[in-house]
């Protein structure tokens, strides 16, 4: 009966796609309805041969679901390399303006395909990343398996759906304007449809768990999923101007919208990047140290007071504006308290390396997850410095702002998640360990050295055009128009291009590491018959 | 009184005390008398079933285990 209801509704939604796509009133919905026509026809035909076949008898649900953790560790992969290219290339459109090619007006100028960058390393890498390690770890620390069925596979596929019809909606124009939420109405809707099942995956696995407490990792993942659909929802309202065209008109307007986006904005990174990959960094930390994190007291109070704080930081992104004083002055108070639970929680990570510090010297994983959680203390002590009214007065719109987020996205986001992805691929696709450690290495010191290009060339020339920008002569006119800046940048855009090139070249590595580890990869031994219950 | 001022005035008072004593209720929770004992099975947590789920005929789940 499903089967039947699951076909009706796919052929339904092809058929209704179909439709959207001949009263369609502008490309990127166009563009989009046949993308949806041909999911939900791929998704009908696949469903239809399903139907009164007898299911084979592996595919009885016991042990855990991790198929879908290995899609989510290709996704994460994949995506991160593209992700990865397009701030490459986008870097060095703006160092070489002659990159944004004439042939490719407008789609492939920097103005599309920023958000392409911005949306394809959050959402599409660390999002596959949130989504594979969150299954993963859920089920391990719950000792049962991911609740829902195929719940977790709808889950997967409509995220990714959703990842491409944001990336194509952006070359194509279609953006409500929002940074990190640029997508137009329907992809919202689509995105708000996928993330409510994401949730009931999640919290089903933690109501069957079969250990009486619920672990500090999953407390992190859980704020992390329902801090974003609520985020999601606010930011996203919005009335369509038509329901066959991308163009929607938002509810809010001036300094409320404003407001809204940056609560929305500063709470992306707090839960999205922040508290989901926490839940990284306590279960992967711990078991590639290969002992229990060092406080777990210390685990709850940062949980708690990370909470706490972080919803009141983002009038930080206002200051000196609209905003009501006050507004931002409580943004700003709210950051600089965050320094504490964000050192309490790095320390936390370091400190379970205690009486394992010479794994730093064996072990290029564990080398590196150590590395992300020294990002992630320099970046959270970075971040509410610059939250200061009289630092950001220097800070805001220069270039300091993007290093400050790579560090902590290259730095903190990148090395966890790629400290994950060593430690999964062998357990997921069972192989005695990695292809090639060294390979690891070389990965590690070319992110590293590419950070630290990025970072360095970004404060740089973030803090001269801070100055440039606000130097007057003895009459108190200007001294430097815009134009001046942009040429004296000029060699510190190209140093940021080349940070950026090693940053992928590394990622490169990792793909082919982990390929090899699949194709080529040592079998692990099977463990000596493991004693079945006795029924 | 208009909404904003109400909705304002009670925020920065009430809900703000609230939120306080919330936060603070959990540290004193976290440091009651046992909480160790506790804390020291759960950070094992994830040592336990890297495999396969808990077989749930094998033993009580609701057991702290040492």
């Amino acid at each position: 009966m499903w089967d039947y209801a699951k076909v009706t509704a796919l052929g339904l939604l092809a058929l209704a796609a179909a439709i959207a796509a001949n009263y369609a009133r502008d490309a990127a919905y166009l563009v989009h309805a046949i993308i949806i026509m041909v999911a939900a026809g791929v998704a009908f035909i696949w469903s239809v041969r399903q139907i009164d076949e007898e299911k084979p008898a592996a595919e009885v649900s016991v042990g855990y679901l991790d198929g879908v953790v290995r899609y989510g560790v290709v996704a994460t992969a994949f995506w991160g390399v593209v992700g990865f290219l397009a701030g490459t290339f986008i870097a060095f459109q703006l160092a070489f303006p002659v990159l944004n090619f004439e042939w490719a007006q407008p789609y492939m100028n920097f103005g599309r395909l920023r958000p392409l960058h911005t949306s394809a390393v959050i959402f599409a890498f660390g999002g596959n990343a949130l989504l594979a390690t969150s299954f993963y770890v859920v089920q391990r620390t719950s000792a049962a398996r991911l609740w829902g069925g195929n719940l977790a596979w709808f889950v997967f596929w409509g995220y990714n759906l959703f990842i491409v019809l944001a990336a194509t909606g952006y070359l194509l124009g279609a953006t409500q304007s929002k940074e990190y939420a640029e997508p137009e109405w329907y992809v919202d809707l689509w995105l708000t449809i996928v993330w409510v099942a994401y949730l009931a995956v999640f919290l089903g696995t933690i109501l069957k768990r079969q250990e009486k407490h619920i672990y500090v990792a999953n407390w992190f993942f859980l704020s992390f999923i329902v801090t974003v659909a609520m985020l999601h929802i606010v930011n996203n309202l919005s009335l369509p101007v038509s329901i066959f065209g991308s163009k929607s008109v938002q509810l809010f307007s001036g300094v409320q919208d404003a407001m809204t986006q940056w609560w929305y904005g500063h709470n992306a990174v707090g839960f999205f990047l922040t508290a989901g990959f926490l839940g990284m960094m306590y279960y992967f930390v711990p078991k590639q140290a290969e002992r229990p994190v060092f406080s777990y007291k210390l685990s709850i109070i940062h949980f708690w007071a990370l909470i706490f704080l972080y919803i009141w930081a983002g009038p930080h992104h206002l200051h000196y504006t609209a905003l009501p004083d006050w507004a931002s002055t409580l943004g700003m108070v709210f950051s600089i308290m965050l320094w504490m639970p964000s050192w309490g929680g790095m320390i936390n990570g370091l400190m379970t390396l205690s009486g394992a510090w010479d794994k730093l010297r064996t072990d290029p994983i564990i080398r590196m997850m150590v590395v992300s959680v020294g990002f992630y203390g320099m970046s959270t002590f970075e971040g509410p410095m610059m939250s200061i009214k009289a630092v950001n007065s220097l800070s805001h719109y220069t270039d300091w702002t993007i290093g400050h987020v790579h560090s902590g996205a290259l730095g903190w986001n990148g090395m966890i998640t790629f400290g994950a992805l060593y430690f999964l691929t062998p357990r997921l696709w069972k192989r005695e360990g990695l292809y090639s450690n060294a390979a690891v290495n070389w990965h590690f010191w070319l992110a590293t050295i590419g950070i630290v290009l990025y970072a360095a060339s970004m404060w740089v020339t973030g803090i001269m055009e801070g100055l440039m920008w606000r130097e007057v002569d003895a009459n108190g006119f200007l001294v430097n128009s815009f134009a001046d800046t942009v040429e004296a940048k000029f060699p510190m855009y190209v140093v940021r291009g080349l940070g950026g090139v090693l940053y992928l070249t590394g990622a490169i590595i990792m793909c082919a590491n982990l390929w090899l580890t699949v194709t080529r990869g040592q079998p692990k031994a099977a463990p000596a018959a493991v004693a079945a219950p006795a029924e | 009184m208009d909404t904003y001022s109400l909705m304002r005035e009670f925020a920065d008072s009430w809900m703000l005390l609230f939120l306080v004593l919330v936060f603070l209720g959990v540290i004193l929770w976290v440091f009651r008398p046992g909480s160790a004992k506790a804390q020291r099975d759960s950070a094992n947590i994830i040592f336990r079933h890297e495999d396969a789920p808990a077989d749930p005929t094998e033993l009580d789940p609701k057991e702290v285990r040492e």
